[in-house]
């Protein structure tokens, strides 16, 4: 099993792309926003305009390739680095804000914006990924509603793909045929552990034969390369022949979170070198090399950037100030006799 | 949620069954009414479960809705937990309370937690039934009485019934809570009684807890395996005149306190049964309550009668010595009423 790769770290000497002017430009603007997006949220961070932050600095491709390949109905299943394939799937800047500020409006994602909360606890989506998947197929039986059936993407870590959590879950997929795609984020690092200290063999696609389904890897860098991966994942997902491990190379240029600092632990010019292969500059170097991009598309999409950000900002800074009884709500559907206590305790009203 | 039928202590057609058969029922009755009822565990399909709690139900609903899964207790609930996400109603069994540990992450990072972290977006009504606690004779780490562990954790409804009739009813409301339920079935119960159980479909509320007998010189606190002990402590105790009011908790959390201190406030006196392990059981809790609330109703100190601080014994010829009995509870009244 080769890396699918389309677009080398260069950005230059590479073949046809199967992807349309239109997606390419897509993916384009996907990318950079997240990019955007990170780069300002360690700035807030830094101004305390936000807490501690998981950056994704050199996996855009990783999580936005992926997660365009995601159609109308399907669902996001993130870990806490997942930010990028979040506001990528529809989740507003302003609650990603929020979120990040441990706003509890920011826990409330919206009913229209299909994925799971940000997952803390290592590989604890992976089992209930498997899970919704197989609701869809139960709800599409038109037992319960009218409803289309759906594909889950499932996010984790190379480090994760250690937690008995992914075991059982990649197991069950396969033994349900659930229509899942599993993206592992193949990043170099769990905070300080590198992927060799991690497991014997780092080939993790490797494992997708032990678990009789079909594995990819692809240069996770190469958004070209993770887009097309996960369409073929998807639509098999989607033709009911079951779950895909998908392994994205990618490395983390970053921080474990704003409150890490890797020079502890590894070698920076070593990362230095690794960041060299970012996903964005190769991109704009190959788009604007076969003149789909242009200074003047590159202009409208920062400035539309700034703009959505200067919204979103408004939005998150025009949230209420926190009700301490807020604690102790939505405990249960209906308060219990010790929440009400606890509540009122709290002053709520 | 109301009973929705009166409970007839009639006979019915089919006559009496077990605890069981109980159980059995409420699953098939759920899985008549809701199509988004779904059963699934460890050998709960063609087998029916190691007690026969899903005998025949795969045969009667189909291997979509009643299914086998791998031997993986967080992945079992983790699963659950996905299918509730996706709109589903999951009753997930793990084979024994004693081998739920694998999945307490999933439990006490999610099942708990997932309305309040998503704010209210999604609940989880899901019942994960695990048969618990001794007195068969099981092999080792197959009595354990986790519910402490269980009721620590906010966002979960523990509920321990005590007889047939009880586990059909309280089973059905767990299935149709919008929160997750653990439902623990005491294995010794499972078959040591026969009952007349309303046929169809019939809902008891969660969050309630029952004076079994009433009586007014101690009140005994217990639930699940240990209200049967306690009946039968609160009947030699009659004999001699002394009139013992059984409390049976049925549901853990959320806990009914007010039942519990009107019970201790007419009696004075409070003794707690439990057969988990004493220190940090669920026990602690019931008896730090009424020393909160009803300490100048008290005649005498509360006393616990548990089992001892030491793992469940797998020494079956001297586990009566660890699970609290009759002889026990006495021996606790005794003390009280000195």
């Amino acid at each position: 099993m080769d890396t699918l790769q389309y677009i080398p770290p260069s950005g230059a000497e590479f073949g046809e792309l199967p992807l349309t002017t239109e997606e390419l430009l897509r993916g384009y603007r996907a990318t950079a926003r997240a990019r955007f997006f990170d780069e300002r949220a360690v700035t807030l961070q830094r101004q305390g305009r936000l807490g501690v932050y998981a950056p994704y600095r050199g996996q855009e491709a990783a999580q936005v390739g992926t997660t365009l390949a995601l159609e109308e109905g399907d669902w996001l299943v993130p870990s806490y680095r997942e930010t990028a394939a979040a506001i990528t799937h529809g989740l507003p800047l302003s609650q990603a804000i929020l979120y990040w500020r441990s706003h509890p409006a920011g826990w409330r994602f919206p009913d229209d914006v299909r994925m799971l909360p940000f997952y803390i606890p290592i590989a604890t989506q992976m089992p209930h990924a498997v899970g919704l998947a197989m609701a869809g197929r139960h709800q599409l039986a038109g037992r319960h509603q009218q409803e289309q059936p759906w594909v889950v993407l499932a996010f984790i870590g190379d480090g994760g793909t250690s937690e008995g959590d992914f075991h059982e879950a990649l197991n069950f997929a396969a033994v349900f045929k659930a229509p899942v795609v599993f993206v592992v984020q193949n990043n170099g690092w769990a905070i300080s552990t590198p992927t060799e200290r991690q497991m014997a063999n780092v080939r993790i696609v490797d494992r997708a034969n032990g678990y009789g389904m079909h594995g990819a890897r692809v240069d996770g860098n190469d958004l070209v390369a993770t887009w097309v991966a996960a369409k073929e994942a998807v639509a098999r997902a989607r033709a009911g022949e079951g779950p895909t491990l998908l392994e994205a190379m990618t490395y983390r240029i970053a921080p474990h979170t704003t409150s890490d600092d890797p020079g502890r632990y590894r070698d920076e010019e070593e990362s230095k070198r690794r960041a060299a292969e970012e996903p964005l500059v190769r991109l704009r170097t190959a788009l604007r090399s076969l003149g789909v991009l242009t200074d003047e598309v590159e202009a409208q999409v920062q400035a539309d950037l700034e703009q959505e950000l200067k919204e979103a900002l408004e939005v998150a800074d025009a949230a209420p100030d926190i009700d301490p009884a807020e604690i102790v709500e939505h405990v249960y559907a209906e308060m219990g006799p010790d929440q009400r206590m606890a509540w009122e305790a709290l002053g709520g009203r | 949620m109301a009973a929705d039928v009166k409970v007839s202590t009639a006979e019915t057609a089919r006559g009496p069954i077990t605890m069981v058969q109980a159980i059995n029922e409420a699953m098939a009755v759920a899985l008549e009414r809701d199509p988004r009822v779904l059963l699934f565990g460890q050998d709960v399909g063609v087998m029916g479960g190691v007690f026969r709690a899903s005998d025949s139900l795969q045969e009667r609903f189909g291997e979509e809705r009643v299914f086998d899964t791998p031997l993986a207790e967080a992945g079992i609930v983790g699963l659950g937990i996905g299918l509730a996400l996706g709109g589903m109603r999951p009753i997930a069994e793990v084979q024994f309370a004693g081998f739920l540990y694998p999945a307490l992450d999933q439990i006490l990072s999610h099942l708990g937690r997932y309305r309040h972290r998503t704010r209210g977006r999604f609940s989880l009504p899901m019942v994960v039934r695990a048969p618990y606690g001794g007195g068969v004779h099981t092999p080792e780490q197959h009595a354990d009485s986790p519910e402490a562990v269980l009721a620590h954790a906010p966002g979960i409804k523990v509920v321990i019934p005590s007889s047939p009739e009880r586990a059909k009813g309280l089973l059905l409301a767990a299935i149709e809570d919008p929160d997750p339920v653990f439902f623990l079935e005491a294995i010794k119960l499972y078959r040591s009684e026969r009952q007349a159980v309303p046929e169809g479909h019939y809902a008891f509320e969660i969050g309630k807890a029952r004076v079994v007998r009433p009586g007014n010189a101690v009140s005994l606190f217990c639930y699940g395996g240990m209200v049967e002990v306690c009946m039968k402590a609160a009947e030699v105790a009659a004999r001699e005149g002394v009139e013992l009011e059984v409390v049976d908790l049925e549901t853990l959390a959320p806990l009914d306190e007010a039942t519990i201190l009107d019970s201790v406030k007419r009696t004075g006196r409070a003794v707690i049964v439990y057969e988990a392990p004493r220190s940090g059981g669920f026990g602690a809790e019931v008896a730090a309550r009424i020393a909160e609330e009803a300490i100048y109703h008290l005649e005498a100190p509360i006393v616990r009668v548990t089992g001892w601080d030491a793992p469940y014994p797998p020494f079956t010829s001297v586990e009566h010595y660890y699970r609290p009995d009759a002889r026990r509870v006495l021996a606790a009244v005794r003390r009280v009423l000195e």
